[in-house]
């Protein structure tokens, strides 16, 4: 298939972008849509042009470093997928593809489709973790009993893999599913109650501080989530929040 | 608790609980107007008490207005939070009807045109109080209420206005009566039911104002 490009260019953070135009022939169904800006930088580099700057790494969807805003989308028009798992298919013959970056303050364009995602990695040091003394003595792993219903709710929050659709698809560019779901993975289970306070107060303090918009309930986070996390966990996180702020 | 003032999350609690109290306040307000269709008598006589009982005047009138007051001026400040967090380069191609309703990415234009009803609203009725009762300084009558509010709706540009309002009034409880719920930290197995109450409110309530407005529009008093 033949297939109209327009896809974001800028040489690095400090310089002014632009949207580029490009015809891309000979694209099969099958190839994934990385494939796709794979066999267009060959052209470009045959051509001796700069190949275009994309971030990819497994191609297996659970990585989540693929991030591309695909027709307005994050990750495409697909649900519940990576846009590594995107294919071809999913586009007909002469279709028009805009491609852009994620669009944040907190996220700046490294170079043409890469964004500095380490807003993210900041909030995760922030608190999403627990301190536990590995050295010496092995503890069983199940020596603690968990409910069955928060291990399953503690693993289905555990699954985001931080790539940033969520503060992508929102049109306040809020980092709160995110953030609620690492909070949450912790919060459901027995182990992450010693630091369930200053853990989650650090953790939104520091999403603030990276200049995340604010969360108003739109739901497109959910929506566009590969990994399907639910806005149960922002519901979580705001009385979290509240219950550690009014006990000071 | 100085955290907690600063933060995203309280901004969201502020919003919601503001928010909250409104929609308690538009219960009284939509239970009183609609005595003024099934009962006149009883609509003169409860305006009357809310009009000179100190309790209403001089706390919950305050209150109501500082209610207003916060939950539109942190609508505004989330607004220009949440543009600035996009970054100077916006999409080329954005498309929010994939993954969210409109009413709920539009609530600031229907909070605007709501705040804008206020205003009028505001002159209609508020002002003209004030001006009756300190202004003027007219005696007591409680039985001017009924007249006088049925001859507000006699213009039909007024009529429309009001209900133009209406319309938006509901399109702005349809999504953030129950995003009050959720911003308080309220998602469990109520939040379908809370959900479907919610939008039968947002329906309603504003129905029942238009309702008013448009019945004392076609039935004026005759003399």
């Amino acid at each position: 298939m033949k297939l109209y490009l327009k896809i974001w260019r800028q040489k690095d953070t400090r310089s002014k972008g632009q949207m580029v135009d490009y015809t891309l022939d000979g694209v099969e169904s099958d190839m994934s849509f990385l494939e796709m800006l794979d066999v267009l930088n060959e052209e470009l580099i045959a051509k001796g042009e700069e190949p275009i700057e994309f971030d990819h790494d497994c191609r297996e969807g659970i990585c989540g470093t693929c991030s591309l805003m695909i027709n307005g989308r994050p990750h495409g028009p697909d649900s519940l997928i990576t846009v590594c798992q995107l294919h071809m298919r999913s586009f007909n013959d002469g279709d028009t593809i805009v491609i852009e970056p994620w669009r944040a303050k907190a996220f700046p364009v490294v170079k043409d489709l890469i964004v500095d995602r380490s807003a993210f990695e900041r909030i995760q040091q922030a608190g999403g973790y627990i301190s536990v003394n590995t050295s010496g003595r092995p503890v069983d792993a199940n020596a603690i009993p968990i409910e069955k219903d928060m291990a399953d709710k503690s693993f289905a929050a555990a699954t985001c893999i931080g790539c940033g659709a969520c503060v992508a698809a929102c049109k306040n560019a809020s980092a709160m599913l995110f953030t609620a779901a690492k909070v949450s993975q912790f919060a459901l289970l027995p182990q992450g109650q010693v630091e369930a306070a200053d853990r989650v107060q650090n953790m939104v303090r520091q999403m603030d501080l990276e200049g995340f918009g604010n969360c108003t309930n739109t739901g497109a986070c959910e929506v566009e989530c590969p990994k399907g996390i639910s806005l149960e966990n922002i519901a979580r996180m705001n009385r979290e929040y509240l219950s550690a702020s009014l006990k000071g | 608790m100085s955290q907690l003032l600063n933060s995203s999350l309280a901004r969201k609690y502020v919003m919601a609980l503001s928010g909250l109290f409104l929609v308690i306040f538009l219960v009284l307000h939509v239970t009183i107007n609609l005595a003024s269709v099934l009962s006149p008598d009883f609509f003169n006589e409860a305006s009357h008490f809310m009009g000179y009982n100190p309790l209403v005047q001089f706390i919950m009138q305050p209150i109501l207005i500082a209610g207003v007051i916060v939950h539109f001026v942190m609508g505004f400040v989330l607004e220009a939070q949440n543009r600035k967090a996009r970054g100077s380069v916006g999409y080329t191609r954005y498309k929010g009807s994939a993954n969210a309703s409109w009413v709920s990415r539009n609530m600031i234009y229907s909070g605007l045109v709501v705040l804008a009803f206020l205003g009028l609203h505001f002159y209609d009725f508020w002002i003209h109080e004030m001006a009756y009762k300190y202004v003027e300084a007219n005696p007591e009558d409680p039985t001017r209420y009924y007249a006088e509010t049925v001859e507000k709706f006699a213009p039909i540009w007024r009529t429309v206005l009001y209900v133009i309002a209406f319309v938006l009034l509901s399109l702005h409880l349809w999504h953030g009566f129950a995003s009050s719920f959720q911003s308080m930290g309220m998602n469990n197995k109520y939040t379908p039911g809370i959900k479907r109450f919610a939008k039968a409110f947002a329906l309603v309530v504003p129905l029942a104002f238009a309702f008013i407005a448009i019945y004392h529009h076609l039935n004026p008093i005759t003399h």
